[in-house]
């Protein structure tokens, strides 16, 4: 995957957790964000949005703030583009604190979840809007609007008006338009949201597209993790106004350091384990039913006896023989490219191994088989927590 | 019950094809009448202008008819102005110190019979005039305008509350200053509500009578005024040629708010 | 530099103060030409009465014991004002029976229009609009006309030979009644209509559903829904209808009184200012009785919706 190719040639990553920062390269940072904490209401109703939030964004990055909502995300989005200002904190774009700036004065631009596209104009009026906020020549605009109509192809629809205009369009012209000033930080605030499945694939490639061209750092919202994984550079998970782990979706799908990054980014399976013999950012993990296995150790892990383990689905397989765990088929779900098998195991826990389909044959299990479950080489991983 | 229809209710439709029926009857009746050619209006004595002719010669009917809109339209271009800077102030907002009482402040013509109002003008009025000797127009456009208020700032609140405010925070994250935003989208969108509070509080101005009977100075009768004591004194059928005319213009400024406050976008 | 927080915090200060700044027009406008002055009645009811109008500034209750009661010109002693006491218990009573009225024909009419198609909806929220808007003085003399001895119906009744004089309508209460009910029903329709055109008509299939009849249904889901409209429309009829001037006026001909005529009376030939005052502040003290049973009865109904 390309992802991992970028990971390879991208610095070593700055350590990023509860305001302690290691900038490595610090003016190859677009945005630093710094301890920040932004509480709502006041007294008793005060909730911390974002609780001591600190991140490092770097130049020409898609970067994607991901988590469930309410976890703070777009709150921290909107601190960056100056619609709230933090209670604590800083936000540097290259080195400058811009969290007393009002949103007028940050050269950061924002796709917005409802487009907020300006109905009383046109689909060109929009584009040249910030250009003409800037004081740009008339000539200047005409020339950097056309420039972004053909950007996201809309060149035949310049004149209408944008209800006149698909969601899809909408979509592309909101785009342009905050794209047209040249921001030097593009923020999507969940931007393919309310696109349906097609045009939203469309569009994820469309915007990978464009960060390539325009090679703008581009900070993504979005709930949706798989769109997180297949788009980003990459990706912060937020839980309850904090950063629980960022790197790249590979980094946080194979290795994830918390529970819920783990559970919120695909299907894994919990097991219980004791921890021996630690060393090399390896674990020997002896299972409750006895198997020992090897299994990678998220970063921060304190030294403990009892850990959580996790495993992929798809990084186990099921046996009639023996295995590492073993225990009894309760219920098999197929998918069409693969199948779920649901098992009970001996030691009390559920385990479900994803099986690729083939063509000719079924599973080759049934419901109440005894069944025994391999653990691949590096397919677990021991949890923070 | 092969077509149970669930909103049907017995004798409703009944009642309200007869509303509608008794709501319109009259009117329709007193325009008929207008143009009757008999003085009295109990009979028919042909089709014919005159009435309207003869309130068309009516140096009284014109004074008032002017006046009318001397004081509605100074009265309403001021209430509109004061509650468009009103209704911004008040929505969009969380709650702060002062919102209940300005949106009670601002509702409370509405709260109190005009005929309290009436007097309370009256009295305050009758004092201002002892101390300072003018007796224009003045006092009846004061009156009016502080009545306008509500009226003209319940469709523009109204169509604020349903602006979103995303659309003026795009335009500030697009480097537009706050003046140029209000400039740019606020205003270019609310004007709807704003044109539909104007034409809402000329409305208003123009049928008030009670009010207007308790504040005018001698010689100062606005139409409804003029009217009223007319229909006092008996009824002629040139009150129904005057009357036909408002009406007229009345249905037409409803038909252009309607219009206006139920367009969407 | 400032931090952001202190920049937060002057915003908001600034953004109150322009709120301020803003609606002082309006606030300076209402004050001086309809609030203020409501306290200057209360200061006169307290005065006395001059004699070419206006007061005297000189404290007297009398105007307050004059709202209900007279002083016998002999013997100074106090009884109950008979005519003031009549004058009240017809205004009340008129405006009540008003809003029943307005009610029992404004409730299906809402009612009716709101089940119409979202397309036909809007001309009838139109057809009712117009007389909502049309003068109210018009409105009135157009009922004056109907209603009069040789008006309309007294002319179809005496040509069908139901009756063979005219019927006395005009100059009595019920023609006050029949004027409040037609001038205020769009007052009464509006906001149920607005209440209605938000209920949520599978409420009432569940109803039906459930083995509810029609009139069940009504009682016991519509009814409940649309409250806040009906409560709404109440108010709106009631508070004018009280203080209601012109349809007495017109209608009621100078002898049957309402409060509003009375009012007027002691600030023409009554010359007597300070009972006027009275008797207006009085008025306000009624409206403002069904103004709070109104907010009580809105706060529940809102409580009850969740």
């Amino acid at each position: 995957m390309v992802t991992i190719k970028q990971e390879q040639n991208l610095p070593p990553r700055a350590g990023h957790l509860n305001g302690v920062i290691v900038p490595e390269q610090p003016d190859k940072n677009a945005i630093e964000v710094r301890g920040v904490r932004k509480v709502f209401g006041s007294g008793e109703n005060q909730v911390a949005a974002l609780d001591t939030v600190s991140v490092s964004i770097r130049e020409n990055e898609f970067f994607t703030l991901l988590g469930p909502s309410g976890c703070g995300k777009t709150t921290l989005l909107r601190l960056i583009a100056g619609f709230d200002f933090p209670t604590a904190g800083e936000i540097l774009l290259y080195g400058q604190d811009i969290a007393p700036l009002p949103p007028f004065k940050r050269p950061v631009n924002t796709v917005f979840q409802s487009y907020a596209l300006f109905p009383h104009m046109t689909v060109a009026e929009n584009i040249g809007f910030g250009l003409e906020m800037l004081g740009k020549s008339k000539a200047e605009i005409k020339a950097r609007v056309g420039e972004m109509l053909k950007l996201v192809k809309m060149e035949a629809l310049a004149g209408r008006r944008t209800s006149q205009i698909s969601g899809g369009q909408q979509q592309r012209v909101a785009l342009a338009r905050a794209l047209a000033p040249q921001p030097k930080v593009l923020l999507l605030d969940e931007p393919l949201s309310a696109l349906d499945y097609k045009l939203r694939k469309e569009m994820q490639i469309e915007l990978k597209r464009l960060q390539h061209e325009t090679g703008i750092t581009f900070i993504f919202v979005t709930h949706d993790q798989e769109e997180a994984l297949t788009m980003s550079d990459r990706i912060a998970v937020m839980s309850s106004g904090k950063i629980l782990q960022v790197g790249t979706p590979w980094d946080i799908y194979d290795k994830p350091a918390e529970r819920f990054v783990a559970d919120f980014i695909g299907e894994t399976n919990f097991l219980t384990a004791a921890i021996s013999g630690m060393g090399g950012g390896k674990a020997r993990a002896t299972l409750k039913s006895g198997a020992t296995i090897e299994a990678t150790v998220a970063e921060g892990f304190q030294p403990k006896d009892n850990a959580t383990v996790v495993v992929r689905p798809e990084h186990a397989k099921l046996t009639s023989g023996k295995g590492d765990l073993s225990g009894t088929v309760e219920n098999i779900v197929y998918f069409g490219t693969d199948t779920h098998i649901h098992v009970q195991l001996d030691s009390g826990e559920a385990f479900t191994v994803r099986q690729q389909n083939t063509r000719s044959a079924g599973c080759g299990f049934e419901r109440g088989d005894k069944v025994g479950i391999q653990i691949g080489n590096d397919a677990a991983q021991v949890l923070r927590d | 019950m092969a077509n149970f229809s669930i909103k049907h209710q017995p004798g409703f439709t009944a009642i309200a094809a007869t509303c509608f029926v008794v709501l319109y009857l009259p009117i329709i009746v007193l325009v008929f009448y207008a143009f009757n050619a008999a003085t009295s209006t109990s009979e028919w004595g042909g089709f014919s202008l005159k009435w309207f002719q003869s309130a068309w010669q009516n140096t009284q009917v014109i004074d008032a008819t002017v006046r009318s809109f001397q004081i509605g339209s100074v009265a309403a271009v001021l209430a509109t102005i004061a509650a468009t800077m009103a209704a911004l102030a008040t929505t969009r907002t969380a709650a702060y110190p002062g919102l209940t009482f300005k949106y009670a402040a601002i509702n409370q013509p509405l709260m109190v019979p005009e005929i309290v109002t009436g007097v309370a003008l009256l009295i305050f009025f009758s004092r201002i005039k002892i101390f300072t000797g003018y007796s224009g127009l003045g006092y009846l456009i004061a009156a009016h305008t502080a009545f306008c208020i509500p009226f003209a700032y319940l469709p523009i609140r109204a169509r604020l509350e349903n602006m979103d405010l995303t659309l003026e925070r795009a335009a500030a994250d697009l480097y537009a200053t706050p003046w140029r935003t209000f400039r740019r989208i606020t205003l270019p969108l609310l004007w709807p509500g704003i044109l539909a509070g104007l034409m809402l509080a000329f409305v208003i101005s123009l049928d008030d009578v009670v009010i207007t009977e308790f504040v005018k100075s001698g010689g100062q009768d606005t139409l409804p005024t003029y009217m009223l004591g007319q229909i006092r004194r008996g009824i002629t059928p040139e009150i129904n040629a005057i009357s036909t005319v408002f009406l007229l213009l009345s249905v037409a400024i409803v038909t252009l708010f309607f219009f206006i406050s139920r367009k969407r976008d | 530099m400032a931090t952001a927080e202190q920049v937060a915090k002057e915003a908001e200060r600034r953004d109150v103060r322009t709120r301020w700044l803003l609606s002082a027009p309006a606030l300076i406008i209402i004050f001086l030409a309809a609030t203020g002055p409501l306290l200057i009645v209360l200061v006169y009811s307290l005065l006395t009465p001059g004699a070419y109008g206006d007061v005297k500034w000189q404290f007297s209750p009398e105007a307050w014991l004059s709202v209900f009661m007279e002083r016998d010109i002999f013997d100074d002693t106090l009884s109950l004002a008979a005519a003031h006491v009549t004058i009240f218990w017809r205004s009340i009573k008129l405006a009540i029976v008003t809003t029943i009225a307005t009610l029992a024909l404004g409730f299906p009419t809402a009612y009716f229009m709101a089940t119409r198609s979202e397309k036909t909806r809007d001309i009838w929220l139109f057809l009712i609009t117009i007389p909502f808007w049309t003068n109210l003085l018009i409105r009135t003399f157009a009922v004056l006309q109907i209603i009069r001895n040789e008006g309309i119906i007294n002319t179809i009744l005496i040509k069908l030979g139901i009756v063979s004089a005219p019927v006395q309508i005009l100059f009595t209460d019920t023609a006050i009644l029949i004027g409040m009910a037609y001038v205020y029903l769009p007052l009464m329709v509006l906001p149920i209509y607005a209440s209605m055109e938000k209920l949520d008509f599978r409420l009432v299939e569940a109803g039906y559903d459930l083995y509810a009849s029609r009139f069940q249904v009504l009682r016991r889901i519509i009814f409940p829904l649309v409250r806040p409209g009906v409560i709404a429309g109440s108010i709106l009829v009631f508070i004018p209808a009280i203080g209601a001037y012109v349809t007495p006026s017109v209608l009621g001909g100078g002898k049957n009184m309402m409060l509003s005529n009375l009012i007027e009376l002691q600030f023409g030939q009554g010359r007597n200012w300070p009972l006027g005052s009275a008797l207006s502040i009085t008025v306000m003290i009624i409206v403002m009785v069904a103004l709070l049973a109104y907010v009580r009865n809105a706060g529940r109904a809102e409580v009850r919706h969740g």
